[in-house]
């Protein structure tokens, strides 16, 4: 009876961020010994059968480089598949890491740091995943080099006006500061661990990779600004790949992919999907890891809200790529369109629009928006959702400007073994970053407990 | 020589309780004249250069130096590939069509901002710096989880190992201690 008022009396605003009374200590030792206690068997299990299905991606790559690019099913008109729509699908899940890292960060959200870390981990696992399919793609492996600006015996060098060498840069800058990002934020906790570990294998490998460490305020002070200018430089970032990656689109000519709402349409889709995949990565590893402290329901209600927005969003670009084909008066855009709602494709289309546009409508509700269960459900409808919105506009393909050369694109086995391996290689890299690295960033997740702040009396706020 | 002998006194070491308590040992070390000390805790504290009295950190400058010359760099490289090595005209632009150069040019800016940052944090702290005197202090691993430290240094010209020690303790300092090792 007491606690339900108690309940009710609670202003809404500002709970405490970490439950359970943690203390500086109780932070160290809660995250310190999930990568430092003995191998578990559901994660020996979990890793043989990610490390498995990630055999299938080496097996169709190693097949693909044997035989070429005729065992997938692009030709033409569908000159781009399976790959293009794996590679957007990727980069947009690595959008949300240094969403929440950079972005968060300067607007000062302090619910950031207990899900910061390993959504990073994962923004730089899913853009791995994602360099892999331009890499494959090239056709003659052989000289992939040629998608970089280096000195060669032709004295030939790439296109600089290309959108897809603009993606080359782009993709492997965005991995680039991501994993500075993420490796900066690492050195404090991997000291920590260091000075907790007690074999020498331990002591030596973790003294190595946290440079020495010593946590004194001449450090800090250098560590602090450079960590403010990594969130800086980070978040110009956030918005501009998938700007990049929107107009490999965007630049050509194609009905349906020439449209200049593609840049921002394309971020809002990146956020909302990476938030997703946090969000159902983030279900898990609470779960399993006992986080229901660090990673509490009040983390996971602002994600949803962060999704319900940005699903928002893209639910607003489908409706105004309709509205713009149908305003341009041009018969070829409204064919496009007309096209994508009830042409071959439609059953692409309508499982986009359900599992973007409808399924976020939750969430409007705070019952199922505090509803585990249903946001990991939500969750994972919103991944195979965005996949399908970036397969629904590599389709504009099938049927472009002449009837005659249209067709109807399908996978094959090949296709399918490649998509299915990517995600063998993110969990496999994500378990073994669960394995072995503080899951959580302890040092922030101190930094804001109320006895960090030296004004703070012995619990009184 | 045999190791006994050879023991050589690197800092004396201090505990202090809290955030709070670290700020004022701080501030009192800092005007007792000491120059060469340190303030250890597991997170970075507000408030604590105004306390030790330190500089704004330099880190910024060489950043954004950095980002200025990745920008310049890619814009140079894109107009000299592009106009001057190798000429060739697409879709009918001229050679030096910056428009489009603005991406790369924009990317490169950022990566060169980023690793001037992330570099010079390294550099000026020097890091990675694997063997350092206070990690002979049984104590000192504490820092990392909940421990608040002040070290002073031999190195400094007021440093006495048992004045110094001394004062700690009289600001307050527990387990105050002579870090000495090989």
């Amino acid at each position: 009876m007491s606690t339900v008022e108690n309940k009710e009396q609670m202003p809404p605003a500002e709970p405490p961020l970490i439950l359970g009374n943690q203390t500086f200590g109780t932070v160290t030792d809660r995250i310190s010994k999930l990568a430092e206690r003995k191998t578990t068997l559901t994660w020996l299990a979990a890793l043989s059968l990610a490390a498995s299905v990630a055999l299938l991606l080496l097996g169709s790559i190693g097949y693909l480089f044997y035989e070429g690019i005729g065992i997938w099913g692009l030709n033409v008109p569908v000159a781009w598949g399976w790959a293009i729509v794996n590679f957007v699908f990727w980069v947009g899940i690595g959008h949300a890491g240094t969403l929440i890292s950079a972005i968060l960060f300067l607007f000062r959200q302090k619910w950031r740091t207990s899900i910061n870390r390993f959504a990073e981990a994962m923004t730089l696992f899913a853009v791995i995943c994602a360099l892999v399919f331009p890499g494959i793609h090239v056709g003659r492996i052989w000289v992939v080099y040629w998608m970089f600006p280096l000195p060669n015996q032709m004295d030939m060098w790439p296109n600089f006006r290309s959108p897809l060498l603009w993606d080359v840069f782009a993709v492997s800058i965005y991995f680039t500061c991501s994993l500075v990002f993420w490796y900066t934020g690492l050195i404090p906790d991997l000291a920590t661990l260091r000075d907790r570990a007690t074999t020498k294998i331990r002591k030596i490998v973790l003294g190595i990779f946290s440079l020495g460490w010593r946590g004194g305020n001449r450090q800090w002070k250098h560590y602090e600004l450079a960590y403010l200018i990594l969130a800086g430089v980070s978040t110009p970032l956030v918005l501009s790949v998938h700007s990049v990656v929107s107009t490999d689109f965007a630049v050509s000519v194609v009905p349906g992919w020439h449209t200049t709402i593609f840049p921002p349409y394309f971020v809002a889709g990146a956020i909302f999907s990476g938030f997703a995949m946090v969000m159902t990565l983030g279900i898990i590893t609470r779960k399993v890891f006992h986080l229901e402290d660090f990673i509490t329901n009040q983390h996971l209600e602002k994600m949803n809200k962060i999704m319900l927005l940005t699903g928002m969003m893209v639910g607003y670009s489908y409706a105004c790529e309709f509205f713009i084909a149908w305003y341009s008066g041009n018969a070829y855009e409204q064919f496009a369109f007309i096209n994508r709602a009830f042409g071959p494709y439609a059953w692409a289309y309508w499982i986009m629009i359900s599992c973007n546009v409808l399924i976020p409508q939750m969430f409007w509700f705070r019952k199922l928006r505090t509803s585990i269960p249903v946001m990991f459900v939500a969750s994972i409808f919103i991944n195979i959702g965005m996949w399908f919105e970036r397969f629904v506009i590599v389709m504009s393909l099938a049927r472009d400007y002449l009837p005659s050369s249209w067709d109807y694109y399908s996978p094959t086995t090949w296709d399918v073994l490649t998509f299915i391996g990517s995600f063998g290689l993110f969990f496999t890299l994500f378990l073994l970053f669960l394995r072995f690295l503080p899951v959580v960033a302890m040092f922030e997740v101190k930094g804001v407990l109320p006895e960090a702040d030296p004004h703070h009396k012995g619990g009184s706020h | 020589m045999s190791t006994a002998t050879a023991k050589r006194t690197y800092a004396v070491l201090a505990e202090f309780e809290g955030t709070a308590g670290l700020l004022k040992a701080a501030e009192q070390v800092r005007d007792k004249g000491y120059r060469k000390f340190d303030c250890h805790s597991p997170f970075p504290i507000h408030g604590m250069d105004a306390a030790m009295g330190l500089k704004r950190s330099a880190v910024g400058y060489i950043a954004g130096i950095c980002a200025f010359l990745g920008g310049a760099f890619a814009l140079w490289l894109q107009w000299w590939t592009s106009a001057v090595d190798y000429p060739l005209v697409i879709s009918g632009k001229p050679l030096f069509s910056y428009q489009a150069f603005v991406i790369v040019t924009f990317g490169v800016t950022v990566l060169g901002g980023a690793l001037g940052a992330f570099f010079s944090m390294l550099i000026i702290n020097r890091l990675p710096q694997l063997f350092h005197g206070i990690f002979y202090s049984p104590n000192f691993g504490k820092f990392s989880d909940d421990g608040f430290f002040v070290s002073i240094e031999a190195e400094d010209p007021q440093f006495d190992e048992k004045e110094t020690a001394a004062f700690l303790e009289s600001i307050g300092g527990k387990n105050v201690e002579v870090v000495t090792g090989k």
